[in-house]
């Protein structure tokens, strides 16, 4: 048997077939969910879940893609849930799935122009000015009781509850499909994107942005293109996290500890994957959960609550820690690895030889 | 043909500093349309810093660039490669996180009309361009013979195969001048000689004109119709490649640098 370059395997895009198979019974699974879990597991842990993967998908656009490194998430995500709000206070009659893609265009506008110095520094300097959209929104959404409608907690919800074309989707359930609709199609149009030239326009920055101007891509406006498209997304998960999980909102909700968590969930998962924001959002958000769980199984009654809460927590830092050293890139590739050794096994054994495939041309 | 008295490109008395150090003085010389020109020295003699000037990453000091009859003192990188400026690196400067087919379609950009919405949504226009330039790439993929190799990660490719996809992605968008800085570099004998072939059916067919850097003087006297010596900065000798072979001065300039003069 001939020897054959692991990592050269890992990569090509795999058979469709494959892929077919693990979205259909992913889909299956996720729209059978609301019947099979609780109100609990729905509320406070499948929609938080997708909105973070959401988020996590937006960032990775700009940041993973494009190469474009941002600390502005939580901004982005604060346009688009007060713009929904605003616009569903004061233009009652707009649905609310227009209100949430106006929301989305007002943010996908607001993100190129704090993108703008991209078009001049890079890296680490970048974050200075994706930092300050964080904290100049920070400021205008409180200062400003417009934005809040002058109400005395300065939070923004909505009062006449979630609508979806007629359909009410206040309850858990509703809340679900509202969610994960949004976020299917939100990830399918990124996909589509990265896999056509913006895409590679994108990936070609990142690579190597010298090169790029010189073969041909345009730099600027491929750069702007991701900071719009990116916070465009971020500004709809911003809506959901106020409007669809929290209920009500305020600017803490989007304060920087939410654009850190963003950026972790996408180095974690793995930057520049589709999947590696739901990977990175599975990780922060549902392993708190199991080690919670597991911790109360364990010692529950045994150690004082706090203290119990603390360890946990020092647990899950120390789990990214030790994970990040093994897989620096992330649980994407850990995934692709995986996946690799597996196709490897199967080719060496001679009785599941019909399962090789040539790779299409 | 009234256009075919004008050459493809004119150098004309450009300088150019590198952090205080005089990189080219005053250098000037003509390529005619559909020539190979090769230009040669030892290294630091400012060929790269040339090629860099005439697409746009460097601003000449002083001096201009006539590309098809239009005068530049400085042009954008993406304006050049808009004008039909096509570029190989010295150092492979491929992305590295793509696969080779997606590098060089990444090359065909500056033929992209489709909007943003168009991709996202699939419409037909921009399904219609992503196929027309799949087939594009592929044929020059099958060009330089890398067919096997379209899906690879471009990372994990030997040097010498790095270095043709690079030559792919820069011929793919169609240039009329091909700037190509040592393509045949950390190649073997037998990867020289098909990459050397592939230069001339590229000047051959496709009617291109090659500005070209290498070491190989046995290759570039092979290859070249015209050849540059530049040593320090300064033009040494500009002609076809029997004069430059037994010019004093090109012997004088070789001889105690650290390039042999290849047979």
């Amino acid at each position: 048997m001939a020897e054959f370059d692991l990592r050269a395997i890992a990569e090509p895009v795999d058979p469709i077939g494959l892929k077919a198979v693990g979205l259909v019974s992913v889909a299956a699974l996720v729209l059978a969910a609301p019947f099979l879990a609780s109100e609990y597991w729905i509320n406070a842990i499948i929609v938080p879940f997708l909105i973070l993967s959401l988020s996590g998908l937006g960032l990775n656009l700009v940041t993973g893609y494009a190469g474009q490194l941002s600390l502005g998430a939580g901004a982005f995500m604060m346009v688009g849930a007060y713009a929904t709000f605003a616009l569903q206070l004061r233009v009652p009659e707009l649905p609310l799935p227009l209100a949430l893609i106006a929301a989305g265009l007002i943010s996908g506008v607001v993100g190129p122009v704090f993108g703008l110095p991209s078009t001049r520094i890079k890296g680490f300097y970048l974050i200075v000015s994706t930092l300050a959209a964080q904290f100049f929104f920070e400021w205008l959404f409180l200062k400003f009781p417009w934005f809040y409608n002058g109400n005395s907690s300065a939070t923004i919800a909505l009062s006449r509850g979630l609508s979806f074309f007629g359909l009410n989707a206040n309850g858990a359930h509703g809340r679900d499909y509202l969610t994960l609709g949004i976020v299917a199609l939100l990830t399918w149009l990124s996909f589509n994107l990265i896999r056509s030239q913006t895409g590679r326009n994108w990936m070609a920055i990142r690579d190597m942005d010298t090169a790029a101007a010189v073969i041909g891509v345009p730099v600027l406006r491929a750069k702007l293109q991701a900071f719009a498209v990116s916070s465009f997304i971020l500004g709809i998960a911003g809506a959901l996290w106020a409007l669809a999980y929290l209920g009500s909102a305020s600017v803490q909700s989007f304060g920087l500890h939410r654009s850190y968590q963003i950026l972790f969930i996408i180095i974690i998962g793995g930057l520049g994957t589709i999947r590696g924001a739901y990977l990175g959002a599975a990780f922060v958000s549902l392993l708190p959960l199991a080690l919670d769980w597991l911790f109360q199984y364990l010692f529950s009654g045994q150690v004082d609550a706090g203290l119990l809460q603390n360890i946990e927590k020092a647990i899950f830092g120390i789990l990214i820690i030790w994970f990040l050293i093994r897989e620096p890139e992330g649980l994407s590739r850990l995934l692709a690895l995986r996946r690799t050794a597996a196709v490897a096994f199967f080719l060496r054994n001679p009785f599941l030889h019909f399962l090789k495939q040539e790779p299409e041309p | 043909m009234s256009t075919s008295a004008t050459p493809a490109l004119e150098i004309k008395n450009v300088s150019l500093s590198l952090r205080g150090v005089k990189a080219i003085s005053d250098l000037s010389f003509q390529v005619e349309k559909q020539e190979i020109c090769a230009l040669i020295g030892p290294n630091g003699a400012g060929k790269s810093s040339l090629l860099n000037i005439i697409n746009g990453v460097y601003i000449p000091d002083g001096g201009e660039i006539v590309f098809e009859g239009e005068r530049f003192q400085r042009m954008q990188p993406i304006e050049a490669a808009r004008r039909g400026i096509g570029r190989g690196f010295q150092n492979n400067a491929l992305f590295s996180g793509m696969s080779v087919i997606d590098n060089v379609i990444a090359g065909l950009s500056r033929h992209s009309h489709v909007t943003l919405v168009e991709e996202m949504f699939r419409l037909p226009r921009a399904l219609r361009e992503e196929r027309d330039f799949r087939e594009r790439a592929g044929a020059v993929l099958h060009l330089f013979d890398l067919d096997k190799h379209a899906r690879t990660p471009v990372g994990t490719l030997p040097y010498g195969v790095q270095k043709k996809v690079e030559m792919a992605r820069a011929v793919v968008g169609e240039p009329k001048l091909l700037l190509l800085d040592e393509p045949l570099a950390g190649m073997n004998a037998g990867e020289k000689k098909e990459i050397a072939a592939v230069i001339q059916r590229l000047n051959a067919e496709l009617k291109l004109t090659i500005v070209l850097i290498e070491h190989d003087v046995g290759i570039v006297l092979k290859l070249a119709h015209h050849v540059v010596v530049l040593d320090y900065g300064r033009k040494l000798a500009d002609g076809p490649p029997e004069t430059i072979r037994d010019n004093p001065d090109v012997i004088a300039a070789y001889i105690g640098s650290e390039h042999a003069v290849a047979a």
